[in-house]
């Protein structure tokens, strides 16, 4: 009797709590459809009044560029940004997991010793160098980077998951004839799908919501990510129209959380394999 | 003789092959690492002994940027220390949070991917724009919050215009994410044998005990890195604080990052910002290094601490 006493204490405290976490996003999808006067006053998630003008004047955007710009725009930095990450990541990886090179140890200390460099400290010299090298204004501090394998999270992500993988696989490929690179192709990314799926996920998302980054390098409006443009929103909304800028941050949110619930195994799986970042 | 018989040896040669073969595939960091980071990181110790700005040839001013910060700028003193409260309300109550439920839905209970969906969600947006939108809208005077507090006869509190209780407003939405520290802190109870606890219990240990002597010391490596790396994040918060207050009321949640801002990129005074990023990055490797040296006191590795 006290056992089941106990759980029900247990299911109820987690449901409040659940309600808690999810409530703000149900609101505020539920009042990006009411009027502003309603905003304000109502707890519940049904309108009174359903409208869906929020939608079509807060898709505007800045009058000259809409939101489908922006949108664009947000597609353009991160799908390369990921994409590059992944390839330059995997390679690298390899090259730790699998082969003896002189320094390796000293190397790899330096790798995952960058995890821990604040972004803080080296972004004013970056700046200056894309300034010199005339990349302000646009998405190559993004992409370049990331071709350059500067994102050392998924390095030491895929070495652990390619560490994992038996080498006797590498072993039997070599002595059927395949090179070093034949084995990465034909070995080792198939099986570090998992791994890299859940690596492109992640780079996805953050940075999908990244804000301080193109708020530095990014200056003219038509370039605009999502993150800019809901800021611009918000100055020129200010006193007035809550609802537009509220069906905005709801369309802004759409494209993470979509791939949350179709690849949520990855995710679980992602950062339970990695246990780094938080 | 005997050099031909190694050089005829096949795993010789494929071993001195894969020597430079290794350092190919690494090509790739090893260039982003010198241009990307490393150049970057020298560069910066190096400006903020300048009075580097955009707008005129730089000066070696020497110690001065550091003296002035630490003896003369009030608004230093006033950023420090709020993000330092930040970092001490945010980090813990994170992770004592999602530790807390990760034990709860480690209970064997059905619905658990259904919990764990949920209280994900929110980490999902990260530190968006659109999550801060939101939280200005909870946490207006007549938001949500507000109105579900009169609903229970609770006086409206100003969350965000009260300079007592708005770096507390900030650290709550930080404290909301608290869902993918909660995965990982998960993965690691699933990890831990069950005959422990068995034999914990044959031994006559209460819930409690095998808590204290079981569970916690074998999680301790994963508290460990989540200490150290949310605790780096929170150092550098920015866009909750600018996009919710603006770093206001009364400066009162003008965090670290917001002033690097500001000066860095709003009044382009590099070399001023680059000195404040090193005050920031040693106090960062100050604590770093403590967790470090005081983890063989407090983290448990089975394999004796090789990672």
């Amino acid at each position: 009797m006290k056992k089941v006493l106990n759980k029900i204490v247990v299911y109820m405290f987690l449901t409040i709590l659940g309600i808690v976490m999810i409530y703000p996003l149900l609101w505020l999808i539920s009042s990006s459809f009411r009027t502003n006067q309603e905003i304000f006053t109502s707890m519940g998630l049904i309108p009174k009044q359903i409208i869906t003008d929020s939608y079509v004047k807060g898709w505007r955007g800045s009058g000259q560029y809409s939101y489908g710009v922006f949108f664009l725009n947000t597609f353009k930095l991160v799908i390369p940004t990921v994409l590059f990450t992944l390839i330059s990541s995997v390679l690298v990886a390899y090259g730790f997991a699998r082969f003896k090179f002189p320094l390796k140890k000293f190397l790899f200390a330096m790798m995952i010793s960058t995890l821990m460099l604040p972004n803080a400290v080296i972004i004013i010299p970056r700046y200056i160098l894309y300034r010199n090298l005339g990349w302000l204004d646009s998405y190559l501090p993004f992409t370049i980077p990331a071709l350059f394998a500067t994102y050392s999270f998924f390095i030491f992500m895929l070495v652990q998951f390619i560490r994992g993988i038996p080498r006797e696989l590498d072993e039997s490929a070599r002595i059927d004839g395949c090179n070093s690179f034949d084995i990465l192709v034909r070995i080792i990314i198939p099986l570090s799908k998992p791994a890299l799926f859940s690596a492109g996920i992640f780079q996805f998302i953050w940075r999908w919501n990244d804000f301080l980054n193109v708020l530095i390098y990014i200056t003219s409006v038509r370039k605009y990510t999502l993150s800019l443009a809901l800021r611009m929103s918000m100055d020129i909304t200010d006193s007035v129209a809550w609802n537009q800028l509220m069906a905005m941050s709801v369309l802004t949110m759409v494209p993470p959380i979509l791939i949350f619930f179709f690849a949520q195994k990855y995710f679980v799986e992602g950062i339970a394999t990695t246990g780094l970042k938080g | 003789m005997k050099v031909t018989k190694i050089m005829k040896n096949p795993n010789f040669r494929s071993k001195f092959k894969s020597d430079y073969v290794g350092l190919l595939y690494i090509a790739p960091w090893i260039i982003g690492f010198l241009v990307f980071q490393l150049y970057p990181f020298i560069t910066s110790f190096i400006y903020s002994f300048t009075d580097l700005s955009l707008l005129k040839t730089p000066n070696f001013v020497g110690l001065s940027n550091y003296k002035n910060l630490l003896t003369n700028d009030k608004l230093f003193y006033q950023s420090l220390k709020i993000t330092l409260i930040y970092v001490l309300v945010a980090v813990p109550g994170k992770l004592l949070f999602a530790l807390f439920i990760a034990m709860i839905l480690n209970m064997k209970l059905k619905l658990i991917n259904f919990y764990r969906t949920i209280y994900y969600m929110p980490s999902i947006l990260g530190g968006s724009v659109a999550l801060a939108v939101l939280w200005r809208f909870l946490f207006a005077r007549n938001g949500l919050v507000n109105i579900v507090l009169s609903k229970l006869s609770i006086p409206a509190i100003d969350w965000l215009g009260n300079p007592d209780i708005a770096l507390y407003t900030i650290s709550f939405l930080t404290i909301w994410q608290f869902g993918s520290s909660m995965v990982l802190f998960l993965a690691g109870l699933k990890q831990i044998p069950a005959e422990l606890y068995e034999a914990a219990k044959v031994d006559g240990a209460g819930r409690i005990r095998s808590f204290f002597n079981i569970t916690l010391p074998m999680l301790t490596p994963i508290i460990f890195f989540n200490l150290i790396m949310q605790t780096i994040n929170a150092f550098q918060q920015f866009t909750s604080a600018f996009v919710i207050t603006k770093g206001g009321p009364l400066k009162s949640t003008y965090l670290y990052g917001l002033m690097l801002y500001d000066y860095g990129f709003k009044y382009f005074r590099m070399g001023y910002a680059s000195a404040q990023s090193w005050i920031l990055f040693a106090i960062i490797m100050c604590l770093t290094l403590l967790v470090f040296k005081s983890s063989p006191y407090w983290t448990y590795y089975e394999d004796g601490g090789d990672f």
